[in-house]
């Protein structure tokens, strides 16, 4: 059994109002079907609008897809009752690509990291500090950042909060939706060596959703992509991306900053 | 010229100014029980009319009541059901614009569709309709200003709450496993409560206004109890003689409500909080 098999997804967008009661109008994800294995983790390529964040929401439960299953452990997320939902819940997190938003101005870094241990972990408030601190220091900070205020950190600080946030439960599958896309190039390695640490450790699964193919070609086991609401390739091996004759593969194969400008390779037709 | 005479009353000291006459008047009509010189109710005709003496600083009305004290406890009911009508109203627009915005679909249609309905009236004359149907009064006119005011702060929290559901830390607290009221309450409700005090200073002027205005038209507080607005009406007879019978609370609620208005504007200016139309 898969950790995660969505079935046939398909989503679309439409305002509901009074007087406009069933506009449904155009398909931001269509028939997808993908699954991912404990341990491993799936790259999910494409451009803007191609329904990535759609499906990075659908499978983290906060948007109902209107047809197709998502499955986590076996469980589909929308249809199981309550318990088993805030169960499997907790196994599946997610850390997004504007550091900023994703936290609460008006929440220290020690509560933000500490919500989701106040809902499944039952600590005493030292214990919870304690696992606090040991979460800022995994991923690289430390205690003296227990009481700043998010406007305190930078982008690639509050990154880490958000990472910590989400890895305090021990998830088995973190959503990483464009979570490296804002940040500078060294941050960006550093957060992106942290998560293969913590993959390797903990023998987390991620799915990771970006449109940097670098990036996701370092951390993914296997890369998929999607184009217009449909998942158009599906490489098993990483690699195949790069021996893929498919037209969307290619355009972005050939939107690559080549490592040498002066090098660059002539754009294919 | 006109941005000019803008410029000084939005200069920085606009706010510590306004804020210090508040205060005072705050005070000294809280305090109205023991600092005013007589009983303001109490009727001594013999004294009617009386010019402003040792005994009577401000004169005596044509009860020869004593106009300083009957303008302090004047003020302790127009300031404080004020307070009472803005902390309720907002309580109520807070809890049904938060609940609106946050479930969103059709229980949001609905009560945005009857705060339309309710904000499509001036809500002068919205209020003098309902405190007819229940009676005059001074309940009834808090009543009637609660059941209005409120549709202004839902409409206003539902924006809010609107654009704050799509930050993404909302979506992160879902994930976290936080409920819907835990989300509410930790989430959404203090993020939507600091532009609170710029309205505040702005509604407090409105509430002021209303409920003189319903006591000058003899709906709202009934006499003997004083009441800026009643004492307005009770001496419109006397404009002619003794004008300052209807000078003094006149002042009263302008020093008031153009304080609160220009604090109120100071603010939102500062902090950038847009006041309702």
């Amino acid at each position: 059994m898969s950790l995660l098999q969505i079935n046939e997804v398909t989503h679309s967008y439409g305002s509901r109002t009074v007087f406009n009661w069933k506009d449904r109008s155009k398909n931001i994800l269509s028939d997808i079907s993908l699954s991912i294995e404990e341990g491993t983790c799936l790259g999910l390529l494409g451009s803007s609008g191609a329904g990535k964040s759609t499906l990075g929401r659908v499978i983290l439960g906060l948007e109902r897809p209107q047809y197709g299953q998502v499955l986590f452990q076996g469980h589909d997320i929308y249809t199981a009752d309550k318990q088993i939902r805030q169960k499997i819940r907790r196994d599946l997190q997610a850390v997004f690509q504007d550091s900023y938003s994703s936290v609460n101005p008006r929440m220290t870094a020690e509560r933000i990291i500490a919500e989701p241990l106040e809902n499944y972990e039952k600590l005493t408030v030292a214990e919870q500090k304690r696992t606090v601190i040991e979460l800022l220091e995994r991923v690289g900070l430390s205690e003296a950042d227990l009481k700043k205020y998010p406007n305190q950190f930078s982008g690639g600080q509050l990154q880490r909060i958000n990472i910590a946030r989400a890895i305090s439960l021990k998830p088995k599958l973190i959503v990483l939706d464009e979570s490296v896309s804002s940040l500078d190039m060294v941050t960006q390695t550093l957060i992106l060596e942290l998560l293969k640490e913590l993959k390797a450790n903990f023998g987390l699964s991620y799915l990771f959703i970006t449109h940097d193919i670098k990036a996701a070609y370092t951390i993914s086991d296997r890369l998929g992509v999607l184009e217009k609401g449909k998942l158009v390739e599906l490489y098993d091996e990483k690699k195949q991306f790069f021996t893929s004759e498919h037209p969307v593969a290619n355009e972005l194969r050939d939107s690559m900053l080549a490592e040498h400008p002066r090098f660059r390779s002539v754009r294919r037709a | 010229m006109i941005t000019s005479i803008r410029r000084i009353f939005i200069s920085q000291k606009v706010i510590p100014i306004c804020s210090v006459i508040l205060g005072i008047l705050f005070i000294i009509t809280m305090l109205a029980p023991w600092i005013a010189p007589n009983d303001p109710i109490a009727v001594n005709l013999a004294f009617k009319l009386q010019p402003p003496s040792w005994e009577f600083p401000l004169g005596t009305d044509h009860l020869g009541r004593c106009n300083l004290s009957r303008l302090l406890y004047g003020g302790r009911i127009s300031l404080g059901f004020a307070m009472l009508i803005f902390i309720s109203s907002l309580t109520i627009g807070l809890m049904i614009g938060t609940f609106s915005g946050y479930k969103g679909g059709f229980v949001d249609q609905v009560l945005m569709r009857f705060c339309d309905g309710v904000m499509a009236f001036p809500s002068l004359i919205l209020i003098l309709g309902l405190v007819g149907i229940f009676g005059p009064g001074l309940p009834q006119v808090i009543l009637a200003l609660m059941l209005v005011q409120w549709v202004y702060y839902a409409r206003m929290f539902r924006g809010m709450v609107l654009s704050l559901k799509e930050q993404n830390f909302i979506a992160a607290a879902k994930i976290s496993g936080s409920s819907q009221w835990k989300i509410i309450r930790n989430h959404i409700v203090p993020n939507v409560l600091p532009p609170l005090v710029v309205m505040g200073t702005l509604e407090m002027g409105w509430a002021i206004m209303d409920i003189s205005a319903m006591s000058f038209l003899g709906l709202g507080v009934q006499p003997p109890t004083p009441e800026w607005g009643a004492m307005i009406h009770e001496g419109k007879s006397y404009i002619r003689t003794n004008p300052e019978l209807m000078l003094y609370p006149g002042l009263m609620i302008m020093l008031v409500i153009v304080t609160f208005n220009l604090l109120g504007e100071a603010l939102s200016e500062r902090y950038g909080v847009k006041r309702r139309s």
